[in-house]
């Protein structure tokens, strides 16, 4: 047993260190690391510099353009980028719908998508969601008929996050309906331009726009944007869910998040000491930062498991399960660190740039919205209860 | 022993009920917070129409002497409408700080118009250093001629932007965090040298911080003994306590009865979700909380306008602690069990939840209220 990098492992995080330091905007990182909205801009001009560097693809194999990283370095990269405060990846075209146009795509498919993924001409969306089909995915009913050499597709999707900014959607439709759910699915790209089309915003409760319903009426998509198969969509859309739970837990987010804490716990007062140094909340946070470093060393199990090439399994639904309940605990200290300041909703500050006198911390503004935003932490990507009943099933035979 | 309402108060409560539903639509209530005043003039007005404002005054006032009880039936109604009108404010706080401590000619200046609701008080009791500690006061309030200069900064004031008149806590001596030496003082909201900074809340309502700089009093501002106000504030926080529980207890109710309907009617893999085990053991639990909530806060009731005592603050910290944790149970665990929807603006759950976790922000969370608790505990 050896806990350590290796020399050449430790070699590279000096690499990514270097990298992060020289070229990460300082504005971005700050943004990031005070919990602050990012612009549409701001991901893309972090994809570019990311793509000049070669490193925007790193789930992709190097014929493609993909870095090709090993499992320890994929690791390194998200935990040292988080710590920096880079941006995560907005994932849907490289590491969702990449993966399966890889594996199951055709060359034409392969040429068209994937170049103008790497350089951001691409912004992709997720159509997997509908308003009757949420954890019971393959109930979904969005519907394209065979026309020629078209599919007419019909239907809504929902929970499309940042559709907005998208130019491509990725789709599960349903292309037969004579046989078992999840037989009678295909997997759709479609140009979000196409008539027929219509984004509706979706405003969560913290007031932001992140979230989309999309409206399918006779929209034409050309049969050779059908992936793989048709009826065999469940197939890759399974292949691809496995790449969104890995990830899904958050490590890196959740330990920049209670750096965070730690600096506004440091901040704010309790009977004129440090909030952090009290011991009622002193204990709250090293509470989670104990099960923190539990799931961290989780995560570096996994991630050792699959070192030598595959996929982690159903260990990485107990890991998402974990690491979001983790995080929303962070989230909900930093807004008891806070007070009676939880309570204002001071939009003005939450974008970077504001240069009035701040109500209370610096930091303070997006704390409160940010806790309720993060509850969709434990409803997305395969709500935890769902992924319960995934480790239930496939690891313990119940 | 019975715990029901008796007909008097059950009637109060049905009238409230009845005007709230009268009013307060989800949609009506979201353009009222989106107003510069911050809620409905109109409802505010008709709650003073109907002798509600009135509640806890005595009859000379128009009101009916009401206590915990009669407080809390007005607040769990005023709580099922998630309504934002500064009742706790004005009403509870602002107009049982000046019963309590005011002399004759200050409460008839001020109480017959809060009665009637024509008046709207706003108290600024936090200050920015202060977390939950009422006793941590910098605001100083320095003698000067036959009055007072105050300067300093009052924290989270909700409904301060629009109130006629403030209430607010100064140090006229000791030091930071002192019991003694906190006084309370009454200021005319166009008094020179208050400066707002004024902002929407998480949860709806609006309110400010309030700078003071060189604000000059008079010797009639002064309310109360000077130096005494510690025991006070920490009597009518009290009082605001168990109202709070009051509109707690009804965003619970109505925030578990909304999940529970969306548990029958919502449908994934061809049954209702709430034909789940895991679902039906999470509502199950959210109704203990609920339970568990509404006997403290028919505790809390009991005890809200007796004399202080150390098994009167023991009951109102444990009432507080509960529930500020059931509310944020029943908030997560009910947006969790909505799925996406639950997150949504356009949905009405979800303003209940974040109402319900604010409410642990207001006069102390579950951990100050623990603590507060705990250091009461003696060896026996």
């Amino acid at each position: 047993m050896n806990l350590n990098y290796t020399t050449e492992e430790l070699a590279f995080r000096d690499e990514v260190r270097a990298f992060l330091e020289k070229k990460l905007p300082e504005d971005i990182a700050a943004k990031v690391k005070g919990f602050r909205r990012l612009s549409k801009e701001d991901h893309q001009r972090w994809q570019k510099i990311l793509s000049e560097q070669g490193w925007y693809a790193t789930h992709w194999p190097e014929e493609y353009g993909g870095v090709n990283w090993s499992p320890v370095q994929k690791h390194i990269w998200d935990e040292e980028s988080s710590r920096y405060g880079a941006p995560r990846s907005v994932p849907f075209g490289v590491n969702m719908v990449a993966p399966v146009i890889i594996k199951f795509g055709t060359e034409e498919q392969k040429q068209r998508y994937l170049p103008r993924i790497l350089s951001g001409e691409d912004w992709w969306c997720q159509g997997y969601s509908e308003p009757g089909a949420g954890s019971d995915l393959a109930s979904l009913k969005t519907r394209a008929v065979r026309e020629g050499d078209h599919y007419i597709v019909n239907g809504q999707k929902t929970w499309t996050t940042l559709g907005q900014h998208a130019n491509m959607i990725f789709c599960l439709v349903r292309t037969n309906t004579e046989v078992k759910a999840q037989e009678g699915i295909s997997f759709l790209l479609i140009d979000m331009n196409t008539p027929g089309i219509t984004v509706r915003p979706i405003i969560t409760l913290d007031g932001e726009h992140e979230v989309n319903e999309v409206f399918f009426e006779d929209v034409k998509v050309p049969a050779e944007n059908l992936v793989g198969e048709e009826d065999k969509g469940w197939t890759y859309a399974k292949y691809l869910l496995t790449y969104e739970r890995t990830g899904l837990a958050g490590i890196g987010i959740s330990k920049a998040a209670l750096e965070h804490l730690k600096g506004l716990a440091s901040r704010r007062l309790k009977n004129g000491k440090p909030l952090i140094e009290d011991a009622t909340f002193g204990q709250r946070i090293a509470q989670v930062e104990i099960d923190l470093m539990a799931a961290a060393i989780s995560n570096l199990r996994i991630i050792a498991s699959v070192e030598g090439g595959g996929m982690p399994g159903a260990e990485s639904s107990m890991l998402k399960v974990r690491g979001t309940e983790i995080r929303q605990t962070i989230n909900d200290l930093a807004r008891r660190a806070i007070g009676p300041y939880a309570i204002p909703f001071v939009e003005e500050e939450l974008d970077l740039g504001y240069d009035g006198d701040f109500l209370s911390d610096e930091n303070a503004a997006p704390v409160a919205p940010q806790y309720f935003n993060n509850r969709k932490l434990s409803i997305f990507g395969g709500s935890n209860e769902i992924q319960k009943n995934i480790v239930s099933k496939m690891i313990l035979g119940l | 022993m019975d715990f029901r309402l008796n007909e008097e108060q059950q009637m109060l409560q049905d009238t409230v009920a009845r005007l709230v539903r009268g009013e307060y639509s989800f949609e009506k209530r979201l353009e009222y917070s989106e107003s510069e005043l911050g809620f409905s003039a109109d409802f505010w007005k008709q709650l003073g129409e109907l002798g509600l404002t009135a509640v806890p005054f005595p009859e000379e006032l128009g009101g009916f002497g009401g206590t915990g009880v009669e407080v809390q039936s007005v607040m769990t109604e005023l709580g099922r409408g998630l309504c934002i009108e500064p009742y706790l404010q004005s009403v509870v706080l602002g107009g049982g700080l000046i019963s309590q401590a005011g002399n004759s000619e200050q409460k008839e200046q001020w109480l017959g118009g809060i009665a009637t609701g024509e008046v709207r008080a706003a108290v600024g009791l936090q200050e920015p250093q202060s977390f939950y500690n009422l006793n941590d006061v910098e605001t100083r309030a320095e003698k000067s001629g036959d009055g007072y200069v105050l300067n300093g900064r009052k924290a989270v004031v909700i409904g301060g932007h629009c109130a006629d008149v403030l209430v607010v806590s100064a140090r006229t001596s000791g030091d930071s965090r002192d019991a003694d030496g906190i006084s309370l003082f009454l200021i005319p909201a166009d008094a020179e040298g208050i400066e707002r900074r004024t902002y929407p809340t998480i949860d709806g309502f609006k309110g400010c911080d309030l700078f003071l700089n060189n604000v000059q009093l008079g010797p009639d501002a002064l309310l109360g003994d000077e130096g005494k106000a510690a025991e006070v504030i920490e009597y009518q926080t009290g009082r605001a306590i168990s109202a709070l529980c009051g509109e707690a207890v009804g965003a619970m109710e109505v925030a578990c009865d909304l999940t529970l309907e969306y548990l029958k009617q919502r449908k994934q893999f061809g049954v209702p979700i709430g034909r789940f085990q895991v679902l039906q053991h999470r509502m199950v639990d959210m109704m203990s909380e609920l339970e568990q909530a509404r006997s403290m806060a028919i505790l809390a009731a009991s005890v809200a306008d007796e004399p202080q005592s150390d098994e009167r603050r023991r009951i109102l910290a444990a009432a507080k602690n509960v529930i500020g944790r059931s509310g944020q149970f029943i908030s997560e665990q009910g947006i969790q069990s909505h799925g996406g929807i639950g997150m949504t603006w356009e949905y009405n759950f979800a303003h209940y939840a974040k109402r319900l976790v604010m409410i642990n922000h207001q006069l102390g969370d579950d951990d100050f209220h623990l603590e507060r608790y705990a250091a009461m505990l003696q060896a026996s």
